[in-house]
């Protein structure tokens, strides 16, 4: 049975695409069927992240208009042959999200994969609301600051008392919550929460820590998702992620500050 | 079949209950100004049970009545008091009889054994002020009064559908939840940004980090108590406390118990009374 996956926050800018990218790439490399559909109609990012932004011809409003078959729109990801990326529209508003239509779609879609990724737009309104309407677990991304963990405990109400399977009082929305930007050195001096305090107010299982990393960075900017970075620790976090959404037992990493020492002093870390 | 599980059982429990006092023969005049009343606050209203209480020894007809009363939302349930003739007639049309007078509601809490000065005695649960609140301006329409009273037994635990509504998931930012009528009992996280309302009491077993409001439709008995308490606000009968720097030292993050003394909202650490 396919998989609905929401990846939301509330709060912009914390890395909702990224992992989007990344979570989906992660999924497809291990041999799942996976679509990632971007909902933030009207900004979309996912297509640059994913470096398909050329190939984008029709996009999900199109379809759910009728203008193109869902085929016709699905663009195939040029790292991973699993992958494909449903793209928002640029030139519409997300009003055009019906949730009639986002159905249609989705319940296509899950004839023909394992895991059907769906990005979410910031904020709590219509494109946030149709994007998680429909999802049977979510991805919770979360900085370690006051506000983004507020933001997501909205989310996360919100989640509980609106998603579809809240609505139909079936089992609840698997939630699972996603550090990034994670600095375990300005953690330590204070200046960040750690994973303790935002667990202690959000209460939901940690699927895993991101690092801060100037890598992530370029791998937008080069339109490749972070997790295909060789030998970067955002990669290998997103993948360890991916390993223990799929139920291995990965320990934690990225966590702690890491001690340097003098062998590193002397020849530079990094 | 051997033996068959029972079908139902009985249970005592007492619910507050406005007494409608219908103070014309005028059914045209009555309908009008209830219509005009209920029509103030339909939320407020919203499916009240109703009892009647008849002045003098008028004999509506009471079946148009309780037609009447249904089509507003506030169904009659049985008739308060009244004539032998009224009760009959009532009764012929469907209603409950009850008796003239409430029985009297023992104290909902009882007072420390040594009476000590920082616990308040405690009104019961339906105060006078409580059937003003409701009533605001006309005071000679209904009161809220208990007509019965709980039994003292065991089977108390589960005092019935409206005893508490418990919630068993945190309470999140943004999220309000209303106890309407009943005590609200949280046995999970109350984060920052939510709101917690009871009409009656309300208790968290958890960090309570948002805000509550106690009693509130004007019960000043009406208490809240958190097993961690980090409120943004507190509020009894719509006396309110916020805590800007934060809750007071002595009981931050620690077991705590709001309630109104006089009109100062009260916060003090819970300790044992033994």
């Amino acid at each position: 049975m396919a998989k609905v996956i929401v990846v939301t926050s509330g709060k912009g800018g914390v890395g909702k695409t990224t992992t989007s990218a990344s979570f989906s790439s992660g999924l497809a490399l291990r041999g799942n069927r996976t679509v990632v559909i971007d909902f933030d109609v009207g900004l979309r990012n996912l297509d640059l992240i994913m470096g398909c932004e050329r190939r984008v011809v029709f996009d999900i409003v199109n379809v759910i208009h009728g203008e193109a078959a869902l085929s016709r729109a699905l663009i195939k990801d040029k790292h991973c042959d699993n992958l494909f990326v449903l793209p928002a529209s640029q030139t519409r508003d997300k009003e055009a999200l019906t949730l009639d239509g986002v159905q249609r779609i989705i319940d296509e879609l899950k004839e023909s994969f394992d895991y059907i990724v769906c990005d979410s737009p910031a904020g709590i309104e219509h494109g946030a609301y149709s994007a998680m309407y429909f999802a049977d677990e979510a991805l919770v991304v979360t900085n370690p600051e006051v506000s983004s963990v507020r933001d997501s405990d909205r989310i996360l109400g919100i989640l509980a008392a609106k998603s579809r399977r809240a609505v139909e009082g079936r089992e609840p929305v698997k939630e699972h919550l996603l550090v990034t930007r994670y600095n375990p050195t300005r953690v330590a001096a204070g200046e960040m929460l750690s994973v303790d305090d935002i667990q202690e107010i959000l209460r939901i299982p940690l699927l895993g820590v991101i690092p801060e990393s100037e890598a992530v960075l370029q791998a937008s900017n080069a339109g490749t998702p972070a997790i295909h970075l060789e030998k970067s620790d955002v990669a290998e976090a997103y993948k360890d992620v991916v390993a223990r959404f799929m139920g291995e037992d990965v320990p934690m990493r990225f966590v702690t500050a890491e001690k340097v020492g003098l062998f590193k002093r002397l020849f530079g870390g990094r | 079949m051997p033996t068959e599980s029972p079908a139902f059982k009985i249970r005592n429990a007492s619910f507050p209950l406005f007494v409608l006092h219908v103070q014309t023969a005028q059914m045209e005049t009555f309908t009008q100004q209830m219509r005009a009343h209920v029509a103030q606050a339909p939320e407020f209203f919203a499916g009240a049970p109703v009892a009647l209480a008849l002045d003098g020894d008028a004999l509506p007809d009471f079946a148009d009545l309780a037609a009447f009363m249904r089509e507003i939302g506030l169904p009659l349930v049985g008739l308060v008091g009244g004539s032998p003739a009224q009760r009959d007639a009532a009764r012929a049309a469907g209603l409950g009889l009850l008796p003239e007078k409430p029985a009297r509601a023992r104290a909902a809490r009882a007072q420390p054994a040594d009476g000590e000065q920082t616990t308040p005695a405690v009104e019961p649960a339906a105060s006078p002020d409580q059937a003003e609140a409701a009533i605001g301006d006309d005071a000679r329409t209904p009161a809220a009064q208990p007509v019965a009273e709980v039994g003292e037994t065991p089977a108390a635990v589960g005092l019935g559908p409206r005893g508490a509504l418990v919630i068993d998931k945190p309470v999140r930012a943004g999220q309000r939840i209303h106890a309407e009528g009943c005590d609200l009992v949280v046995l999970a996280i109350v984060n920052a940004g939510a709101e917690l309302i009871a009409d009656g009491d309300i208790h968290v077993y958890a960090p309570l980090r948002g805000r509550a409001l106690a009693g509130a439709r004007g019960n000043t008995a009406a208490r809240i108590y958190a097993q961690a308490m980090e409120a943004e606000l507190v509020a009894i009968a719509g006396y309110y406390l916020v805590f800007e720097q934060g809750v007071p030292q002595e009981a931050r993050g620690k077991p705590a118990q709001v309630y109104l003394d006089g009109e100062r909202v009260s916060l003090s650490p819970l300790r044992p009374l033994r």
